[in-house]
């Protein structure tokens, strides 16, 4: 079969939608359209049932129950809604957030917010290899401590936290523990129980579901409360209102009863396609380095820096290519990705480093086709530039006063 | 973003990559930029001994905007007289390759690393003079 160009390798921000997951989304997006608030006729009972067959299909991928399970648009808007639920709820019990600095957006900016109105925020450091530890967590939190959000994966390196460690010493503190599994969730071994979680965000189109529709879950034994952001209907037990999202609650659940079933086999297959893909660049590339922790890391995660290589620039020499850079070249700021500053990465190697984000479509074929076209591209460029050129002839680039611009 | 048509030309097809001697008493070189914000360009000139920028040679390390500057202003410098290269304005390197306005730093890189290498050439040649 001819490759189709160009090649999605960008699943981390965001993953085709599962044709099966589409086929049971269909009738809810034409003949059975009903508001599943609707009472009193048959429209509003089906779209209901839907809703609560999602409901379950969500939480027993996470080993929930459908009744803790809260529907929202995404997981920035379930991360919204955990950290300033309980900052709002638990406010007369403490004002002190932990999370780390590699987190996503949705949940730093977040608590930058919370900082606003008087809260205490640690943002831990992460070691080189990407990992937050308990120990850390633990020396971290104090009586006033209320809340620990952390990620089960991130959405960078693909570094996978230890949660089920991190939930034992929250809990002993008796803080609340938030995960924003929306990267690791249906990809690796994850439960409610075992991280002892008492909030977990997690979002459809992450794992081959359709986008704007997400979920929190919530514990109810012993309860959990949060704080609503978005009044109105009173709709998800007063927890989120607004008229459900039925069609994408139907593909979101379909999408973790298919992940559920498939998650040991495709982490098995994903990995040998990583495995591949790093070896065949590196057996023909030097000064090629991984970015985080390869042994606790998302099956189909591959963050490479390729020295010398800026990764704007070599982003647009692999245009049948979709995947990304920690460069950001395109920002005003020039700052590199905060997640690998965080895990201690130089500037420089920063610029030059490329997320693979391999997926349940990307085929065999797919990964050689990358690997050859990634080897001769960074090869040109690297005969193109300077540094390397530099590098070659013996120079250490760091003995240079290179004027900051 | 979408990248003009002009700088994908130059980085597909970019014009005189390469180094000249640095040791060449009429080799001026410029090195500007720095790895840790991503950009860094290498431009060299070749001048005649009536002041004529003769030959010109780039490498860069930075995004495609920042390639094609460079690649750009090596065409352009070429037959100019020194005092000629030093007014090619960032602002024409970004007018002729439409960059946008996130991008207008590789052009003032570019027009930065004609300064330096000229600078360069000159002090060679004060350094020549004097000897």
């Amino acid at each position: 079969m001819a490759l189709k160009l160009p090649i999605f390798m960008d699943n981390h921000s965001t993953t085709p939608l599962d044709p099966r997951v589409l086929e049971k989304m269909m009738p809810y997006l034409t003949s059975e359209f009903g508001n599943a608030a609707s009472r009193n006729h048959s429209f509003g009972w089906h779209a209901e049932e839907a809703a609560e067959k999602g409901r379950e299909q969500v939480a027993k991928l996470i080993g929930a129950s459908a009744k803790e399970v809260v529907w929202t648009s995404g997981a920035t808007e379930s991360d919204n809604l955990a950290i300033k639920g309980v900052a709002e709820f638990y406010a007369d019990k403490g004002n002190h957030i932990i999370t780390a600095q590699t987190e996503h957006k949705a949940v730093l900016d977040t608590c930058k917010r919370l900082e606003k109105h008087g809260y205490e925020v640690t943002y831990l450091p992460v070691a080189t290899d990407g990992i937050v530890s308990a120990e850390q967590v633990a020396a971290a939190m104090t009586p006033k401590t209320i809340l620990v959000s952390l990620m089960l994966a991130n959405n960078e390196v693909g570094v996978v936290h230890p949660v089920n460690e991190i939930g034992k010493v929250v809990k002993e503190k008796g803080a609340i523990f938030h995960i924003d599994a929306s990267q690791g969730v249906g990809k690796v071994p994850f439960d409610v129980t075992s991280a002892r979680a008492d909030l977990v965000s997690m979002s459809g189109h992450k794992m081959y579901g359709p986008k704007g529709i997400g979920a929190l879950y919530v514990r109810r034994k012993p309860r959990v409360r949060i704080a609503p952001m978005i009044d109105g209907g009173g709709h998800e037990r007063g927890m989120r209102s607004g008229t459900l999202n039925v069609p994408g609650i139907v593909g979101m659940g379909a999408a973790c009863e298919i992940a559920g079933e498939e998650r040991e086999a495709e982490a098995v297959r994903l990995i040998g396609l990583r495995t591949r893909l790093h070896q065949r660049i590196t057996s023909r590339l030097p000064e090629v380095f991984v970015n985080g922790s390869m042994e606790h890391r998302l099956p189909g995660n591959l963050n490479l820096s390729f020295a010398y290589v800026e990764g704007e620039g070599l982003l647009m020499a692999l245009k049948d290519l979709a995947v990304s850079s920690g460069s950001a070249c395109t920002s005003a700021s020039l700052e590199p990705s905060y997640v690998l500053r965080a895990l201690g990465i130089g500037e420089e190697l920063a610029h030059t480093s490329i997320r693979f984000g391999i997926g349940r479509f990307n085929t065999e074929e797919e990964i050689d086709f990358v690997a050859d076209l990634v080897v001769e591209k960074v090869t040109r460029l690297r005969e193109l530039s300077p540094l390397w050129e530099m590098a070659q002839e013996g120079i250490d680039l760091k003995s240079i006063e290179w004027a900051a611009h | 973003m979408a990248y003009s048509e002009k700088v994908i030309d130059h980085y597909e097809n970019p014009r005189n990559v390469g180094s000249m001697d640095k040791s060449d008493p009429n080799v001026g070189t410029g090195l500007v930029g720095a790895p840790a914000c991503g950009d860094v360009m290498k431009l060299q000139l070749k001048v005649s001994d009536d002041g004529i920028i003769q030959d010109a040679k780039f490498k860069t390390f930075g995004c495609g905007s920042a390639i094609a500057s460079s690649s750009l202003v090596t065409e352009w410098v070429k037959g100019m007289t020194v005092d000629q290269a030093l007014e090619v304005k960032n602002t024409r390197i970004a007018e002729e390759l439409n960059l946008p306005p996130v991008k207008i730093h590789c052009s003032v890189l570019a027009e930065d690393a004609i300064k330096a290498a000229i600078a360069d050439y000159k002090a060679k040649r004060v350094k020549a003079a004097t000897q």
